[in-house]
């Protein structure tokens, strides 16, 4: 079985964000890219479908030079195959970009299953997974955090509100990943030291065929502006006893911010 | 030309979501702008009679399409479904509450329409006819606002930010008949789970517990002022990876993003990635006994406190209010 992975390459979630000149993007001096935190769920379900299955996995990230590092630390974690997809013509995509680059990476592959992310974090858009479904004409199952999959069937399970969903679909499949699915393996020192020797695939706009189809005037969403969010107003401490605090604080929740 | 804006309408079970009131609200605030009318598409089976109330909160036209096969949601069901009405409305926006159903089935639809698709706006900007929805990037620790070029856009709206109003008034509604296709995957059950009596992402009111409450065996502390406040149960990611709590009740970075009108964190020291959960609510109380604790940065209100002790004389506090009033 063919397992394909998606994973994207994206600021450390601690890092302090600030917003670049010409306010289009974010400040990426010094940040260090890691992998994005819902693709490690991904990478994880693709190794234990391999390890149950067999069959052959691989890795495709888009982006620049900071996928080199991401797209090793899944080969460390026993992934077999590694591609990146670079061109500069991929900066700045819109998700229907996205998704457009990923589905022609995947869709003359052979693969019955793509795991990714349920989302990157920092765009936080939670779409590629469906377009891509989409564009591939796959079945699909969103934020999973449970799945199953004899090689020809699935099955999966999603949180909703107050409820979960379970649903059962035929190959081949989009999985997003919602933590809970798994718990991560993290690479060992064997590991490490394979992915290092590994070849990483690198296919551009051309080679994918999908040259003057994705960004400049395809883009359909762009960012015009970003700022950071409006500073709080300063707050204020309840001093006292508990049974002072709790009568103040009620006082204030209803007379002055009017919530209760 | 496309003009107007569509409203997709959640309903399951028969009950139409407040959240898709609330994006039904904003579309017809905006509509004046943007030029056409505000529809609205309900989908499902037996749902006919949910949709002249949609009238009132700005719906002109609301198409339905009613179908046994829509009974239960499926990504692909609804993805056509939304599709054949765009198609016959020709809308210049569609717009649905940033719910789970629409995570996962509106993208799919603007990739099916080839078509700009900008999800869990929080508010818009307006350049002539065009709306520019500005949204939360980085967990909240940036805020985007969007161009958005083509006939059609798809824009999912955050829940509990946009105010309902019943400023509209009758609604025609009209049947849209399908045929609709076998889906490759298909919701086969749904099963409610144990948790929140009010869902956490659209509660007006949230009480949330770190390690501060010490142990699980303290929920139930908690969830009395939730009782007494008719608030949702929510949980900072350190308790939740303790084991302490179902991750359905995590706030922030990697569980859900909550705007309640009130917060109240309860022994959260408030990590970055906790406040990318919540930073929009817009009163927030922090109860913590460490009085440098990030939290109280962000909070209106700040209580330097045991939460053990705090949050019963709270919830008495408010029983009582409730009972005078």
């Amino acid at each position: 079985m063919k397992i394909a992975v998606c994973v994207k390459a994206v600021p450390d979630t601690e890092a302090k964000i600030a917003i670049a000149d010409g306010k289009k993007n974010i400040d990426f001096a010094g940040v260090r890219f890691v992998t994005s935190p819902y693709d490690e769920f991904a990478i994880e379900e693709a190794l234990k479908l391999k390890e149950k299955l067999g069959g052959d996995t691989t890795v495709i990230s888009m982006g620049g030079a900071e996928c080199t590092d991401v797209l090793r630390d899944s080969l460390a974690r026993g992934i077999d195959n590694a591609v990146h997809l670079n061109d500069a013509d991929f900066a700045g995509l819109d998700t229907l970009s996205t998704a457009k680059v990923l589905a022609s990476a995947i869709k003359d592959g052979g693969y019955e299953i793509v795991f990714m992310g349920q989302q990157g974090v920092g765009g936080d858009n939670s779409q590629v997974p469906s377009m891509l479904a989409e564009l591939l004409g796959f079945a699909q199952a969103t934020m999973a955090v449970k799945f199953e999959c004899d090689g020809t069937t699935f099955k999966a399970e999603r949180e909703i509100e107050g409820a979960h969903e379970f649903i059962e679909g035929s190959l081949p499949a989009v999985i997003s990943a919602q933590k809970g699915l798994n718990e991560p393996r993290y690479p060992g020192i064997k590991g490490v030291m394979a992915a290092r020797r590994k070849e990483i695939a690198v296919k551009d706009a051309a080679a994918l065929g999908v040259k003057g189809q994705v960004g400049g005037a395809n883009l359909k969403a762009t960012i015009k502006e970003m700022a950071l969010p409006p500073e709080r107003p300063q707050g204020r401490k309840i001093e006292g006893d508990s049974d002072a605090q709790v009568s103040e604080l009620v006082k204030l929740l209803r007379s002055e911010a009017h919530v209760l | 030309m496309s003009q107007g804006i569509l409203v997709f309408v959640e309903q399951r079970g028969g009950q139409v979501r407040k959240a898709s009131l609330e994006a039904l609200s904003e579309a017809h605030r905006r509509a004046a702008a943007v030029g056409g009318d505000v529809s609205a598409v309900l989908i499902g089976s037996g749902v006919k009679g949910l949709a002249a109330q949609l009238g009132k909160f700005g719906a002109k036209k609301v198409l339905v399409v009613d179908n046994a096969a829509l009974e239960n949601y499926s990504t692909e069901t609804f993805t056509q479904a939304l599709t054949e009405a765009v198609k016959k409305v020709s809308p210049k926006y569609v717009f649905a509450a940033c719910t789970s159903m629409a995570k996962d089935f509106i993208p799919r639809a603007a990739a099916r329409l080839d078509a700009a698709c900008v999800s869990d706006a929080m508010d818009f900007v307006t350049e002539g006819a065009n709306l520019c929805p500005v949204r939360p990037m980085y967990s909240g620790k940036t805020f985007g606002t969007y161009s958005l070029s083509g006939d059609l856009s798809f824009i999912t709206l955050r829940p509990n930010v946009f105010a309902l109003s019943e400023a509209g008034g009758d609604a025609a509604v009209e049947d849209l008949s399908l045929e609709i296709s076998a889906p490759k995957a298909k919701v086969v059950a749904v099963h409610a789970a144990e948790g929140n009596k009010v869902e956490l992402s659209e509660a007006a009111i949230v009480v949330s517990g770190g390690r501060g409450i010490k142990g699980p065996e303290n929920w139930p502390v908690l969830q009395g002022l939730c009782d007494a406040l008719g608030a949702a149960l929510g949980a900072s990611r350190a308790v939740v990876d303790a084991g302490w709590i179902d991750h359905q009740f995590q706030v922030g970075q990697t569980g859900k993003t909550v705007s309640p009108q009130l917060y109240i964190a309860c022994g959260i020291s408030g990590a970055i990635q906790h406040l990318a959960g919540m930073s929009s609510s817009k009163v927030i109380v922090a109860i913590n006994k460490d009085p440098e604790a990030p939290i109280f940065k962000h909070a209106t209100y700040g209580i330097v406190g045991d939460v053990l002790e705090v949050v019963p004389k709270l919830t008495d506090a408010v029983r009582k209010l409730h009972e005078h009033n």
